[in-house]
Formats: structure tokens, sequence, C-alpha cells
């Protein structure tokens, strides 16, 4: 029912929603990356951590009537007081929220959750992002140095524009084979780590990706960081619906995750 | 100074039971949670006599303007939140209110003697309402049984109880009367709707518990009404709730009839949403 003691790199949030404005709403490909200014809020947020979203006008009136409550999003970048959020219009929030153009209201909770926690002793990082679930992994290589290894999965060339966030030249696969290789991003995490095991796997992306990469990870030893995404009213814990099932027992994402220890995680198909 | 069953409060705004877990808050905003708490009682998350997990996933589904929520009451157990939970809770800086749910009337008696022993608790709230959970709805939509249950509580410990009230009743005012009569210091509602939502995928029901209780400011219309309706039939002091996101909305439901009021689904928006409205109430209603 409560999660256990282990390490916590938590940021606290202001315990108020709080309006930044956007600096900047550019396409990145099929994404839309939004900055917004947040001088009320703390300049140092642990990578992994999010942000509930919502725009200061309109927010409501949209498809059904909607959105209602506001949206988490796992940050990927902070830059002088600038927070980096990748947007990707998939239902009634996220359409509104890749509405935004610069001058706007944003109103923020956060951060909020639990952040990735450092690679395991002598092992290396290796950053495993399918998607928008690339997004928190850009802080953490912004963190961990440039030389950590990314692997990157995309739908087609347009999503694989979200890799441009990166530093250096991350691998890349498509499902189209359109940028990179045509595979699966567990494919080539697989490859990565036949050559060299002895890593730490940092992963985010859609539940099918998830699971692959703690499949694989659980059957090579590998110690693996995997940020979830569940349907989420509050983001702090009050609501209780953001839960997963663990070898704990439901865990809430929100005050408990987002990133969990792969090891702590059912299988899929118990879940 | 407001009285609430003759506990002195700061001010009208609680939090509605299940809606807001300090403890868990506190872990994402720190001490500075405390420095300005929203709220002027605390009201826990309804405990049970065993522990609950709660209902498996997915336990929520956005509706224009509100919320379905299929929670399922997870929580420690009575043992568990005597031992972890409620010394956290007294540190808030406000009195404490307990929520409890019975599967039968002997549950609810344990649950109501053993929490009314603790100083630490100002009142205890009786959820007989909670319309997710098997049993829960069976009381709280019969006045009989309501008043059974209270009866039964009321020789059990001094603290004031309140009975929360279900709208999934035929006569919501005919149970706070059976309530009142019985015993019960106050009683507080509305609890959710019953509400379902489905999969748009394969029309199959979306939420892990098949139906939920819907919230939000959708049910606030529906709320006034039976707040008002409960406050004409009652002489005991009714704590009204229900969609309430602002100071204007909560000085409707006083004026229908409620001493205080509570903020749930508003929260979950923005955690100091009791405190503006705490602010904009004042506002309205200068002392």
């Amino acid at each position: 029912m409560s999660a256990p003691p282990r390490a916590e790199p938590r940021t606290l949030a202001p315990p108020a929603r709080r309006t930044g404005r956007v600096t900047r709403a550019d396409a990145l490909g099929a994404y839309r990356l939004v900055t917004v200014l947040d001088p009320d809020g703390p300049a140092d947020p642990r990578p992994g951590q999010f942000y509930m979203l919502s725009s200061e006008e309109r927010w409501g009136g949209g498809g059904d009537e909607r959105p209602y409550l506001p949206r988490a999003f796992s940050y990927a970048r902070i830059r002088n007081g600038e927070l980096g959020f990748l947007v990707e219009a998939v239902g009634p929030g996220t359409q509104r929220l890749a509405e935004l153009r610069e001058g706007e209201g944003l109103r923020l909770l956060g951060p909020l959750g639990i952040g990735w926690r450092p690679p395991s002793d002598d092992t290396r990082p290796v950053l495993v992002g399918g998607g928008i679930g690339t997004a928190p992994l850009v802080c953490l290589q912004d963190e961990l140095g440039a030389d950590a290894t990314v692997l990157l999965g995309f739908r087609s060339a347009a999503h694989a524009e979200g890799a441009s966030l990166f530093h250096g030249e991350p691998a890349i696969a498509t499902d189209d084979g359109s940028r990179g290789r045509a595979a699966l991003v567990t494919d080539l995490l697989r490859e990565d780590l036949d050559r060299d095991p002895s890593a730490t796997v940092f992963a985010c992306g859609p539940p099918p990706m998830l699971e692959a990469v703690r499949l694989l990870c659980a059957q090579l030893d590998v110690p693996a960081q995997l940020a979830l995404e569940a349907g989420m009213a509050c983001g702090f814990g009050a609501c209780f619906g953001c839960v997963v099932p663990t070898n704990e027992g439901y865990l809430r994402l929100c005050v408990d995750g987002p990133v969990l220890d792969a090891e702590l995680l059912l299988p899929m198909a118990a879940r | 100074m407001l009285e609430l069953c003759g506990v002195r409060l700061a001010g009208p705004v609680l939090n509605g039971s299940g809606t807001f877990d300090a403890i868990a808050a506190r872990r994402a905003f720190g001490d500075a949670l405390l420095e300005r708490f929203p709220f002027h009682a605390f009201v826990s998350k309804t405990i049970t006599l065993a522990p609950r997990e709660g209902n498996p996933p997915p336990r929520l589904w956005e509706t224009p303007a509100g919320l379905i929520n299929s929670i399922g009451l997870p929580n420690k157990g009575l043992e568990g939140f005597l031992a972890h939970d409620l010394p956290q809770l007294a540190e808030l800086p406000v009195p404490l209110v307990v929520s409890v749910m019975g599967f039968s009337r002997d549950e609810l008696a344990r649950l109501v003697e053993r929490v009314g022993e603790r100083d630490e608790v100002a009142m205890i709230e009786l959820n007989v309402s909670c319309p997710n959970v098997e049993t829960g709805l069976v009381m709280g939509a019969d006045p009989a049984e309501t008043a059974r249950a209270v009866e039964r509580m009321r020789p059990l410990g001094a603290k004031p109880l309140i009975v929360k009230l279900t709208p999934n009743a035929a006569d919501p005012a005919a149970v706070a009367r059976a309530a009142a009569e019985a015993g019960a210091d106050a009683v507080s509602l509305i609890n959710t709707l019953k509400g379902m939502a489905l999969d748009p995928r394969d029309s199959r029901p979306w939420l892990g518990g098949g139906t939920g209780g819907v919230s939000g400011p959708a049910v606030r219309a529906i709320a006034l009404e039976q707040v008002h309706a409960v406050a004409q039939a009652v002489d005991v002091q009714v704590i009204g709730m229900g969609g309430i996101a602002s100071g204007r909305h909560a000085a409707d439901f006083l004026a229908a009839g409620a001493s205080c009021v509570a903020v749930g689904t508003e929260s979950f928006r923005d955690p100091a949403a009791g405190a503006r409205i705490g602010d904009e109430l004042r506002a309205l209603s200068p002392v």
C-alpha cells in the first residue's frame, strides 16, 4: 500500500497552481515544442519529474466539452527558467496545448513525482525512448552528458524530428523505415546490450515498448528504470487514479513514480 | 467564530473525503503545504476495518466538466491507519475528521469505537454512501437502514458523528431526517452520482470497477438542490459539496442552508483551490 523507502530524486513543488507565459511554440515534425517561462517555479526539477498543465484561456469547450482536468507532462528541458514540453495532439487536452501560441498563459503545477535515479554502480547509461516518451530523456541526457548511449524509436520520419532535441547522434529506428533503421527501438537495445551488458537502462515510451524493455532487461539481468504513464487527475496523490500494479501492490505513479524500477513491475499480462 | 458540531473552525471550507491525501501532498509540496493549509478542517480518506487495495485500473474518466472515478476505497485498514496515518494527520494545523465505512454495522461500530478513542480525532464521518464498493450503498440509500446504523453508533463514544449522504437515493432528505432523528450531529452531501463510461474502441466498460461516481462542476446544480432539500428537512448542521469551484459557488451552498462547504474535484486541478475559495467567500461576505 505504501511505497518502501527508496531514493527519491524529487524537487518539491510550490503547493499551488501558477501561471507562466509561453515564450515559444514551434512545430517539431509531428510534435509541438512549447516553452514556458516559469519564474515562480523551482529552477532545478529532477529529470523524469513532471508537471500538470492546462491553458489559462479556453480550457474546456473543446471536443465533447472537454478538457476539464490538467494533463501530466514530463518536462523535456529547462534552460534559464524556461521549461520545454513536447506535445502531440491526441485528444482534447493535448489538442488545446498544441494550439498554444507565444504570450499565452500556461497553468502549471510541479515539478511532481520522482525522477530518474543514478545509474547502478559500474554501468553505463543507455537511454531508450519511444515517440513522445523521448521527452524525459532529453533532460536526463543533459544531466548525464553527451556520451550516454541514446536509442530512439518513432513511427515515421516526421515524428523522428523529436530526435533533434538530443545532443550528438542518437541511434534512430522508425516503424516505416523513413528515417534510420526500419526496426523497433528494442531491436537497437538488444544489439547494444549484446555488445556490452554492463548497462543501466532508462526507458520511456508506449506500454508495449516498455514491456519489451522490461522483459529484455530481466532476461539479461540489466537494471532498468521505466517512466510510466497513466490517466491522472491531480498529480499529487489526491485522486488515487493513476495506480499501476506492482509486486508491492498498487502504486500511485504520481507520488511513487512516474519512474519505477523495472523489477517492481508485474508482467503486462498480469496488470 | 464558526463551529461545526461544537468544534471551532477558522472558516467553513473542508475537503470532501477521498479528494485530498494530505500525507502524499506533503511528499510533493513539503511543509509549505502546512503554511497555508487549504482547508479549515481536514477529512480523511475513508478507512475500513481490513486493508483494501482498491479497484483495478483504469480508475478515471474525464466527462464534460467533470470526472468519473472508480477508486474503491484503497486504505491501510483500521490498524494501519492508526499506526501510520493518524500520527501524520495529527500534524495538520486544522481539526481532523476521520471517515469510516463498514461492510456491516458490527464493522462500523468497531471503527467508530477505535477511532473515537483517539484525542487527535475531532469528528467522525460515517460514509454510508460510497458507490464503488459492493454494499456501501445499502445503508445510505434507505432511511431505516441509516437510522439503525446511527442509533447503534451514537452511544459508542462522545465524538460528533457526521453522516455522509448519497445522492443515489430516492429521497435524500428522508435519509437525512432519519439520520438526524437517530442522533447524527451533522450530515454531509453529496457523494458522487453513479456513472459509467464505455471504451470507445470496444464499447465495453472503461473503468476497471465497471461503474463509478461522477463529480465536478457537472453535478453542481444537482448537489445544490439536494443540499437545499436536506437543509429544509433537518435541524442539524449540513456540509454541502458537489462541484464547488469558486467562492460564489460556496456562497450558493451556504445560502441553500449549509453551515460548511467541502471542495473535492477542484482540488485535483489546483491543490490550493480550498484556500482560494475561502478567500473569495470572505470577499463576498465580509464579517
